[in-house]
């Protein structure tokens, strides 16, 4: 690994190893769901409550809060399941690839809150539920193409095979990522343009966006919990055979 | 590294780029097509269809929305900021619809040079700030009353 320092790589290259992954998740689980809880409930409290309304949209504004966070998960998350199908076509590494179909089924959720939102609020805004533009097609894309990757996974028996193949489908479509990002500025959109994520100074209010990146980083640690848990089980389900699975049901059962 | 992962690592960067390589190809050469409206000089340069539905995007020009008779027919003009296009619309406007915001609107042209829309959306900006903050902006920038003394 002449990447990284060797701290590092000897920190990766523990995780890889399936006993000390379990383990270690194990014991980080409460923590992750504690600091998801109160990220929530102060991020929904101050963007809910505490953030003014909108000089234009009044209340109906308050739907950013759940939208935009679950929008910028659906691209992260895309780009770790890329990069962890990578990995894992490159290294062999066997956790790699259950991340990153551990991955594809959580941002799977959050593009379909992110569509599901954004209707909602086209409706009364825009006055249509759905329109053809360029944004929402290609987030409507990036739905297919979890769902694509979440599929393939299942119609393949053998799980290694399937997870190259996972891997080279969730890598084609990386593509789509800055497409979706860019759309709104490369072409004439109905969706509006960026608000924070661009070079400028966010052309939102610091009222308002100190509850929105609290609800973003909440999001963030939503998805490792849901990705861990599916992860944990998705590795047990691959290593029931090996002798630490055994050894910890054994061990369990008095 | 290992040369067999050099290798894997090497077809895997190829492959992203061929891929983005081409689909930006692909998307520059339907531009055209990803647009989702017209703007209002593309229609006065005859770029819009003339017989066909499109859409027409700007925004509206301040002072221009009237209602002529007590039904739903609005007539206003939408601008780009260099050429304005006149349009006649009967129907429920949307929320945001209101003078000086950017709108969307489906229909054609007809003979006299009127864009007649049956549907028309509001496009929402970028921009979010309580009514206090606007306020304030909004007399800073007119200038007719001194900035607010906190």
């Amino acid at each position: 690994m002449f990447l990284f320092p060797d701290p590092v790589g000897r920190f990766f290259h523990r995780m890889a190893s399936p006993p000390h992954f379990y383990a270690l998740t194990d014991k980080l689980m409460p923590w992750l769901v504690g600091i998801f809880l109160i990220l929530l409930v102060g991020g929904l409290y101050g963007g809910l409550y505490l953030a003014p309304p909108d000089y234009q949209q009044g209340d109906s504004y308050r739907i950013i809060y759940i939208h935009v966070p679950s929008a910028w998960m659906s691209l992260f998350i895309y780009i770790v399941m890329a990069m962890a199908g990578a990995v894992g076509l490159i290294w062999r590494i066997k956790l790699a690839e259950i991340v990153a179909i551990s991955s594809a089924s959580v941002g799977a959720s959050f593009t379909f809150i992110a569509l599901v939102t954004g209707s909602l609020w086209g409706k009364p805004m825009w006055g249509a539920w759905w329109v053809w533009d360029a944004r929402l097609t290609s987030e409507l894309i990036l739905l297919f193409l979890y769902l694509g990757v979440i599929g393939l996974y299942n119609a393949i028996d053998d799980k290694r095979t399937a997870s190259k193949a996972v891997a080279i489908l969730a890598l084609v479509g990386v593509v789509n990522i800055p497409i979706i990002h860019y759309s709104v500025e490369w072409w004439n959109t109905l969706h509006q343009g960026p608000t924070v994520t661009k070079m400028d100074k966010p052309s939102i209010h610091v009222s308002m966006l100190v509850p929105l990146l609290t609800m973003a980083v909440a999001f963030k640690f939503y998805y490792v919990i849901a990705m861990l848990q599916r992860a944990r089980l998705e590795l047990l389900q691959r290593e029931r055979t090996a002798a630490w699975v055994k050894k910890m049901v054994t061990e369990q059962q008095p | 590294m290992k040369p067999a992962r050099r290798q894997r690592l090497i077809l895997i960067a190829l492959m992203v780029i061929g891929i983005g390589t081409a689909v930006g190809f692909a998307l520059k050469s339907f531009n055209e097509n990803l647009m989702y409206f017209f703007s209002t000089t593309d229609v006065m340069a005859g770029k819009a269809p003339n017989d066909a539905l499109f859409r027409l995007g700007g925004m509206v020009v301040k002072g221009s929305v009237q209602r002529p008779g007590n039904g739903l027919t609005v007539h206003f003009t939408l601008t780009d900021f260099s050429k304005e296009v006149a349009v006649e619309y009967t129907g429920i406007l949307p929320d945001l619809f209101r003078e000086g915001q950017g709108i969307v609107a489906n229909g054609k042209l007809d003979s006299r040079g009127v864009f007649v829309a049956e549907e028309v959306l509001a496009k929402h900006d970028e921009n979010y700030m309580p009514p206090e903050v606007k306020a304030s902006l909004k007399q800073q920038v007119e200038g007719k009353y001194p900035p607010p003394l906190i």
